[in-house]
């Protein structure tokens, strides 16, 4: 594929929408149910807004138009695949359009937890055709960064096990009933969601994280990542004394500590 | 339609039908988002498809595939012209619909732009923002927005007339006209699969809803 540059369109413009006007960083990060994003993405978050950058945290079924009723939906057991996907994709452009294109015209770092590729991944898992997904998602702006963090399912099983206690039944893929019970089904669903953004990871330019480690790790890594992308600089200022509020050697004052 | 669906089952067929924008999963949400005028032409686009989405996977699919006569009042037809008037893009939203089964029949009722504006227009005490298209600031009036509009509308079906195979309906003749015409049509189109008291599949041929080709 041909690499596009950040903040062009995949392939399809959106109508009323001039990504010359587009000015902030748009970081993602994707990967499978369980593997933490969140927990990375709060604290990128507090890391950025400490450095003194504007940040917009969005993730998938947040959005104000379709929110609320792709939860229901999921409440219920009608949900089919295709519609689950368009469901799924419509929250997308809701928030891209109303939340992530305004922030990056006002030149904000938009954090985005998931992106157009679980869409794809999820689809591509339920035996959706790709290239029709592929080109549903293609007036998605093309992101500064992807970082998939990658684990494999012995890792998600145990965090899930561990860390909430129970298996959800929509991560289990239980829909489209890949096994007899949860378990089962969760650890099928979930290979194929990996095998699927691993043959994404190419396309669409991933930057792979190896997520199977303590989440301290993962996050230096990501900070390490997202310091090249001339966001933030890691130490290259010495650090003033935030109590006091002095000022930065630039002049410009320091933001204090939360 | 209605009338069509009422004949059909009048003559012993298993009949049913699907609305357009009527999915219960989908409908409160595109309620909810035309009346705070929150939607886009891509998200107004998209909630429209997933709405179909719903109803062609649960209802459509599986009745046809059970044999059954399925009468859908719009269709995918309706997003392609709709949707493109609003500037979407024309190859996207065909392939935004590519999952729609092709239909063994297509109706396209046709009516002059004035006789259409002049029906709504003498209709209802307003007309609805999206259904005008304000939302694509084409006018402050309300009724000069709706003519530009239905307009644009009206140039994407007829466009697309050739390419879909419509069998036109001159919307202008009496109702009665007009079903005497769609009758003949199903009898002509559909004959000997009717004949037999449900819609077969020939031997040899894989099932209607599996092998069907895209809508376009």
């Amino acid at each position: 594929m041909q690499q596009k540059q950040p903040l062009q369109f995949y392939s399809e413009p959106l109508p009323g929408v001039d990504p010359e006007e587009l000015h902030g960083k748009l970081i993602v990060i994707e990967g499978p149910d369980a593997v933490g994003r969140t927990t990375q993405v709060a604290r990128l978050r507090q890391w950025l807004e400490q450095e003194g950058h504007a940040v917009l945290d969005t993730g998938m079924a947040r959005g104000a138009l379709a929110g609320k009723g792709i939860k229901q939906a999921k409440d219920g057991n009608t949900l089919g695949p295709i519609t689950m996907t368009l469901y799924y994709t419509t929250d997308f452009a809701d928030r891209l359009e109303n939340e992530i294109v305004p922030a990056l015209r006002a030149g904000f770092v938009v954090l985005t937890d998931r992106y157009i590729f679980s869409i794809i991944a999820r689809a591509i898992a339920r035996g959706e055709d790709r290239h029709w997904i592929d080109q549903v998602t293609g007036f998605g702006l093309v992101p500064h960064a992807v970082y998939y963090l990658r684990a494999d399912v012995k890792d998600l099983v145990s965090r899930v096990v561990l860390g909430r206690g129970a298996f959800d039944y929509w991560e289990s893929g239980m829909d489209m009933r890949f096994g007899n019970n949860m378990f089962d089904s969760f650890v099928r669903y979930q290979i194929r969601l990996i095998r699927a953004l691993d043959g994404m990871a190419k396309k669409y330019d991933f930057v792979t994280i190896d997520a199977g480690r303590a989440p301290d790790l993962i996050f230096q890594d990501l900070q390490r990542h997202i310091s090249n992308l001339e966001i933030v600089r890691l130490r290259e200022t010495p650090r003033v004394n935030e109590a006091s509020g002095a000022k930065a050697p630039n002049g410009a004052k320091r933001p204090r500590k939360r | 339609m209605s009338l069509l669906s009422h004949w059909l089952r009048s003559q012993g067929f298993a009949v049913a039908f699907s609305e357009w924008n009527s999915s219960p999963l989908v409908r409160e949400t595109t309620r909810r988002g035309k009346k705070k005028e929150m939607f886009t032409p891509t998200t107004f686009s998209l909630i429209h498809a997933t709405d179909f989405a719903d109803r062609m996977e649960r209802y459509i699919v599986p009745l046809m595939k059970a044999g059954a006569i399925v009468c859908a009042d719009r269709y995918a037809y309706t997003a392609f012209a709709r949707d493109v008037a609003r500037g979407v893009s024309r190859r996207w939203v065909r392939n935004l619909y590519r999952f729609a089964t092709r239909p063994n029949l297509s109706f396209y009722f046709r009516v002059p732009l004035d006789v259409a504006v002049g029906r709504i227009l003498g209709g209802r005490d307003a007309i609805k923002y999206y259904e005008a298209g304000m939302d694509l600031g084409l006018s402050r009036d309300v009724e000069e927005s709706f003519r530009i509009f239905q307009g644009r509308i009206l140039d994407e079906y007829e466009a697309m007339a050739h390419e879909v195979g419509f069998h036109i309906i001159d919307a202008t003749l009496s109702i009665e006209k007009q079903q005497q015409r769609m009758r003949e049509i199903v009898i002509s189109e559909l004959g000997e699969s009717l004949k037999n008291g449900v819609l077969r599949i020939a031997p040899g041929e894989a099932h209607a809803a599996e092998t069907a080709t895209s809508v376009l």
